[in-house]
């Protein structure tokens, strides 16, 4: 089996024989390190989905390398809207950035009963395990490359509607600039998660409680030319 | 403002960084990848706390103590077990969504060895919900964190026996940097990864933070106690969590028939498994009686795992299964203030031995291990800093770490190391795994010592000074025969049976000869090990 590699050294994708069947595509490059080429480089770590370290681009979608399982003529990149430091190792400070930003923690949780069902309302979201998939897949840091993005919003989202978080507004202010307006709701980010996270949807949610808060849409006050708004901050 | 200079950034660490910063500490948290991406966020089965019912401490610690075979220290289990219930709610405090029974209370589950459900869980990611949550937390507590560190040495002033630093490799850079510190906490996760391909573990568990510890003088106890889960994927060593045979799944020979209790403690079930093997070629866990709503309500993770690894559906076949080593008992020497032998120096988590887990862990005693013993070791760590503030000493490890990563590209690449590491991972499942016995170990280890003396010939073949992985894997692979030479003079010198280190040349137990912990250090380079009670 062919697979090609876009590495950061070269124009052009390298390409490997890999004489390996029904193997995930990180059993794969672990044999082209061990075995073929060491200077390959790429991030993993647990092979079981849950430490987030392997996502890549294969054919322009996002897959943990640990959960795919490679064709011939396969064509692995990077994942995107992030730098890259080598092949297929990428900056991961940006993952904190955003995080902080977003003000993505609790600031208090309740002790008490929490029923079943409230609780499992927060399950999915907090399965998130940081890879980054979302953000390579997201159209809106083509023209903003601020915005706070698909899995930091997921993760406030989650703290939000969790029924012990003792105060949201903090994160729900945070989240106004670069945030959850920015989003254009496209859904890039849904298919890609390994997690069967939403981010989308996540985004949608956050909207609509802030704007039981009183928030709006900025982008829809500016529509208004905003130069007379005849006392009212907005029709 | 003592500064306090953390080492790994899974579980044991971060808690230990926000107990520092509460303390009052400047925290820096040095970390080989992201924290998220730690060994902390493959922990499926819980975290155990008595909270009520019919369950008490008492219990919890009677259990941990029965199953340590006589290498637990009551009263650190003690202090561990009456910790538990407080650890448990300031989780739940930072937002740790714990999955509810019916009454709307943190559900408990019962793992083997526990004479109670006293397993508290988030699904089967309770370590990764823990560890996300705890990062969420240190980001709010805007705590330093630097990423894509590859611990060096620790840096250490011989006069005084203090520890004043460490030395890292900058992975992106491949330069090799300083930071010195008040106190220092090595929190850098157990050794697994020595076994390779049959190791539940991260890639990442090479034991790095145990080999700089004692190349720095640092006392290790224990290391030839290491646990095999019972269930690991046959094909990947992929864990599947003890909760499904706490659930009620089965063990089955290739006869289909029953052949142990399943939730008798770890050792004893994975030996039990490991004669099946050798006497039948197969053995399986059934959960097809739990019913596709329970597996994929409580075992998601194991469902696609199975499917992506062993392309079986649990759902409707029965899952190949062998034991595979799992988690490092052993660890760096502390006191009851998590402290090692070096002064300043403190280790938490994995990486230590806080003697709670003696010759054999419970399901369920770790990550309650990392918060309890990280929670008091940032404290002692911020403390100690602040009472004894680092000398600003000249010190050449700097300077010599300097010379090895430009050095170590001159090693002659006729041996790879890959092969070699790919050999001690055979040898050592099969002759330092769940049955030993002294001439195999005594092979093993004459293995070990020539790796040690081919080092010079092997050494990366990638000359790239950005981001150079072959390099970093070779320094891990330095750290593992380090580590291993330890752990089989450990297994030779222990003639006896106990817990999780079977002979199967002397099956008994010996407590007049034995009962004690294995001891090793290194005095002018040369290997030394003493049994110490």
């Amino acid at each position: 089996m062919t697979i090609l590699v876009q590495r950061s050294n070269q124009e052009e994708p390298q390409s490997y024989n890999v004489d390996l069947e029904g193997v995930t595509l990180l059993a794969c490059l672990n044999h082209i390190k061990t075995k073929i080429d060491p200077t390959l480089t790429y991030s993993h770590g647990c092979r079981s989905g849950v430490c987030g370290s392997c996502a890549v681009r294969v054919n322009g979608h996002e897959h943990l390398m640990c959960e795919y399982k490679p064709n011939e003529g396969d064509t692995i990149e990077p994942i995107q809207n992030i730098r890259v430091i080598r092949d297929l190792v990428v900056d991961s400070s940006q993952l904190e950035r955003f995080n902080t930003v977003a003000s993505a923690w609790s600031e208090k949780s309740r002790e008490g009963n929490v029923s079943e069902e409230e609780m499992s309302r927060i399950q999915t979201q907090s399965d998130c395990i940081l890879c980054a998939s979302c953000a390579s897949a997201c159209p809106v840091y083509a023209v903003n490359p601020d915005f706070i993005g698909p899995f930091a919003l997921t993760r406030v989202w989650r703290y939000v509607h969790d029924v012990r978080e003792t105060s949201s507004d903090a994160k729900i202010a945070a989240v106004q600039i670069n945030g959850i307006w920015d989003c254009t709701l496209c859904g890039e980010c849904v298919p890609v998660c390994p997690q069967n996270i939403a981010p989308a949807q996540d985004i949608r949610m956050l909207r609509s409680k802030s704007g039981m808060m009183g928030y709006q849409d900025p982008t829809m006050a500016s529509m208004f030319g905003g130069g007379l708004d005849f006392g009212a901050p907005m029709f | 403002m003592a500064k306090v200079l953390i080492i790994g950034g899974g579980g044991a660490g971060l808690v230990s960084a926000l107990s520092a910063h509460e303390a009052g500490a400047e925290v820096i948290v040095l970390s080989k990848t992201l924290p998220t991406r730690s060994q902390t966020s493959m922990a499926q089965g819980g975290m155990n706390a008595v909270l009520g019912g019919d369950d008490t401490i008492a219990h919890h610690i009677d259990d941990t103590l029965r199953s340590s075979a006589g290498l637990g220290d009551e009263k650190q289990i003690s202090f561990m077990c009456e910790n538990a219930p407080d650890a448990v709610r300031w989780c739940n405090s930072m937002g740790l969504p714990f999955s509810r029974d019916e009454s709307g209370k943190i559900a408990r589950r019962r793992l083997g060895g526990a004479s109670a459900p006293r397993a508290c869980y988030a699904q089967d990611y309770t370590g990764l919900k823990l560890l996300h949550t705890l990062y969420d937390q240190c980001l709010k507590a805007g705590i330093t964190f630097i990423n894509e560190r590859f611990l060096l040495n620790l840096i250490i002033d011989e006069e005084t026996n203090r520890v004043l630093g460490a030395t890292f490799l900058d992975i992106a850079s491949g330069e090799a940097e300083e930071i010195r510190a008040d106190a220092v906490i090595l929190a850098t996760g157990g050794y697994g990864a020595i076994y390779g391909k049959h190791s539940t573990n991260s890639v990442h568990s090479s034991g790095d933070g145990l080999a700089a510890a004692i190349r720095a003088g640092a006392k290790l106890a224990d290391l030839e106690f290491i646990q095999f889960h019972p269930t690991a994927l046959k094909n990947s060593s992929i864990l599947i969590s003890e909760s499904a045979r706490g659930a009620g799944g089965y063990l089955l020979n290739s006869d289909k028939a029953r052949f142990t209790d399943e939730l008798a403690p770890r050792d004893v079930v994975a030996r039990a498994i490991h004669k099946e093997m050798t006497k039948s070629g197969a053995v399986y866990l059934d959960i097809r009686h739990l019913g596709e709503e329970f597996i994929n309500h409580e075992l998601p993770q194991e469902r696609k795992l199975a499917q992506i690894y062993e392309g079986i559906d649990p759902v409707h076949e029965l899952i190949p299964i062998k034991p595979a080593a799992h988690y490092s008992m052993g660890g760096i020497e502390v006191n009851a203030q998590c402290m090692s032998s070096v002064s300043g120096l403190f280790a938490v988590g994995e990486c230590a031995n806080h003697k709670t887990h003696g010759a054999n862990r419970l399901g369920g005693n770790s990550l309650l291990e990392l918060v309890v013993f990280g929670r008091h070791c940032g404290k002692n760590a911020t403390e100690f800093g602040a009472k004894n503030p680092v000398p600003a000493l000249e010190n050449q490890q700097l300077a010599k770490d300097t010379n090895f990563i430009h050095g170590v590209m001159y090693f002659t690449n006729q041996i790879d190391f890959y092969q070699k590491q790919e050999m001690l991972a055979n040898i050592f499942y099969n002759n330092v795994g769940l049955v030993r016995e002294d001439m195999g170990l005594k092979a093993v280890l004459g293995a070990i010592r020539q790796m040690q003396k081919e080092l010079p010939f092997m050494g990366p073949k990638d000359k790239s000074k950005i981001c150079n992985t072959n390099l970093v894997e070779f320094i891990e692979f330095g750290n593992k025969i380090e580590l291993a030479e330890i752990i089989v003079v450990c297994a030779i010198s222990r003639s006896e049976s106990r817990g999780a280190h079977y002979r199967g040349d002397i099956p008994a137990r010996n407590d007049v000869m034995f009962g004690a912990h294995t001891i090793t250090w290194r005095e002018d380079g040369v290997l030394c090990a003493d049994f110490i009670r």
